[in-house]
């Protein structure tokens, strides 16, 4: 019943225990039928608006500016080594 | 000095003159906010020795001079605790300010706390918090409203001068305000710069402030607002005098009321804010009624859009860098979707589950694209809307602010629909204030003022003038 929780919480990178998947299923069910309301509406020749207020593409000046020290950007890591971010196996 | 009644701009005049005497002034402030911290918990931080540094240095020739600060805990604050909410960032101390802080900084403002909010902005009532709830001065058997609930509480309950900074994706300035009986700007998305906000949906936050007065919350957005290169979405223009638009009169302002915004709200309310509006009328605007059709849209629109964009924001707290960090043993994956397992709250998990779901394979074009044409369709009422008319008014949340035994029956669909006439004006970048307007079960109503895009001069001088009547 919960193949699809599963699925979208592995995208998601989300551990969930058994009681949580089974409230979030029910929960995706409801929510999604209240969204069905949405099909009501036509909107073939319709864009999709990505921005509520227009901005225009602007650039700046290719040039050296202060930036944050390394070490206050590591300062709130518990795992760093020689000046970088520590994490877990990546392979 | 008398501080009880005095106003952010009473205030900032009396301490331009050498009256305010700031280490008395502070002494005073912290002692009847830990006094409001005990009764109803609207911090997550009080950063009483951070302030006192800050008072030593306090330039007089300042815009705010001393003026005591407010901020939302998902603005990042350089030094103080910063959680957005949620314990996944818990212990996080940020390295540098949210522009709106610095600039803020900049005119001699003082920050006195991180206020209390949902996890990330996911909620109505603020009861999403990893940090307590926070109750509503007026009645503590009911919430604050949220999610800038802890902003809007205590907002209310300070008889001191203070001005809170908030922020919006769906309504979380304005509910508060409505509930809590104070003023919630919301400015136009892109107004005030983001850089520093910890997101919730990049497309729709919006930082703003709250106050007791119309007056000061366009102080404080003159203040914050106006161009940054650090936030690409900041709008040029650059920043203005807000309280000029204050102390004048509305006579043959165009007031639209959009129907729709009327469908499905507690009698009471509608009475005080159709009162409200006759109010206006008397003091020379003009009302009309307009429509809005694609209201009922604005839920499911609001939704989507706001919790694809919100699992994708949430995707950096992995347990490494800053915040919530276990052992980091075994693979990558295994050890990111424990720790998010672990740390992230309920609403908040089930927002990346369903935005998630929204923008994946198969379901991106019924869910997330659909809501982005919807959205066109809302703004596009907007627009319509305010070529007719200067300001639309109708009510800030369709209820007052419920007891928490009413919210903790309420399941996440009931929940969603409470944000039904806010949701729109937010998805559509505008900008709107909620001014209080009366009493229903001696709670607060709200009058909401929405204008169109960068027409905040607009809102301030109706809701200002309404204040004044």
């Amino acid at each position: 019943m919960t193949e699809r929780i599963e699925k979208v919480a592995n995208i998601a990178r989300l551990e969930l225990t058994d009681k949580e998947k089974s409230t979030l299923e029910k929960d995706l069910d409801n929510i999604l039928d209240s969204f069905k309301k949405l099909e009501k509406i036509k909107t073939d020749n319709t864009e999709p608006t990505f921005q509520p207020v227009e901005v225009k593409n602007i650039m700046r000046k290719d040039t050296i500016e202060k930036s944050l020290k390394q070490k206050d950007a590591l300062k709130n890591a518990k795992e760093t080594e020689d000046g970088y971010f520590k994490g877990p196996k990546a392979i | 000095m008398q501080y009880s009644k005095m106003s952010a701009s009473d205030f900032i005049k009396e301490s331009k003159q050498g009256n305010i005497d700031a280490k008395d002034f502070y002494s005073k402030f912290f002692e009847e906010t830990e006094k409001i911290q005990k009764k109803y918990n609207h911090f997550v931080t009080i950063s009483k020795k951070d302030a006192k540094k800050e008072i030593d240095k306090l330039d007089k020739k300042t815009k705010l001079t001393g003026l005591p600060i407010s901020v939302k805990d998902n603005i990042c604050t350089k030094g103080i605790q910063s959680t957005a909410g949620s314990k996944i960032l818990k212990g996080y101390i940020p390295p540098f300010d949210a522009t709106s802080i610095s600039r803020g900084k900049q005119e001699g403002s003082i920050i006195i706390g991180k206020t209390v909010q949902d996890e990330f902005g996911f909620g109505t009532f603020s009861t999403y918090s990893a940090y307590g709830i926070p109750k509503n001065p007026i009645d503590t058997t009911r919430s604050c409203g949220g999610s800038s609930g802890g902003a809007g509480g205590f907002t209310k309950a300070i008889d001191m001068p203070h001005i809170a900074i908030g922020e919006s994706t769906g309504g979380s300035i304005s509910c508060p305000a409505a509930f809590c009986g104070v003023v919630g700007l919301t400015p136009t998305y892109g107004r005030v710069s983001r850089y520093g906000l910890i997101d919730y949906a990049n497309s729709l936050d919006k930082i703003g402030p709250m106050a007791k007065t119309v007056k000061d919350t366009a102080l404080m957005l003159s203040i914050i607002s106006g161009n940054d290169p650090l936030d690409q979405t900041s709008i040029q223009d650059k920043t203005e005098d807000f309280t000029k638009y204050t102390g004048r009169d509305i006579k043959g302002l165009k007031i639209g009321i959009p129907k729709e915004y009327f469908n499905n709200i507690d009698q009471d309310i509608e009475k005080k804010v159709r009162s409200a509006i006759d109010k206006l009328e008397e003091l020379g605007a003009e009302t009309v009624e307009i429509s809005l059709p694609t209201t009922e849209y604005a839920i499911p629109a609001y939704y989507i859009i706001a919790t694809v964009e919100a699992s994708t924001n949430l995707a950096k707290y992995s347990g490494m860098r800053y915040g919530a960090q276990d052992d980091p043993k075994g693979h990558f994956t295994e050890y990111f979707s424990t720790v998010r397992g672990k740390y992230l709250g309920d609403e908040a998990k089930r927002r990346v589950i369903l935005g998630t779901y929204a923008r994946m394979a198969g379901y991106r074009d019924q869910y997330y694209l659909k809501a982005l044409k919807v959205r066109t369709k809302i703004i596009e009422d907007f627009k319509k809307a305010f070529n007719k008319v200067d300001v639309l008014a109708a009510p800030t949340m369709p209820m007052v602010a419920p007891r928490f035994s009413e919210i903790e029956k309420l399941t996440p669909v009931e929940t969603y629909a409470m944000d039904n006439l806010t949701v729109g004006p937010n998805l559509a970048g505008i900008p709107m204030i909620s001014v209080p307007c009366g009493t229903s079960k001696e709670m607060p109503v709200g009058l909401h003022l929405l204008g169109n895009h960068l027409q905040e001069g607009k809102i301030i001088q109706v809701a200002d003038a309404f204040e004044r009547r």
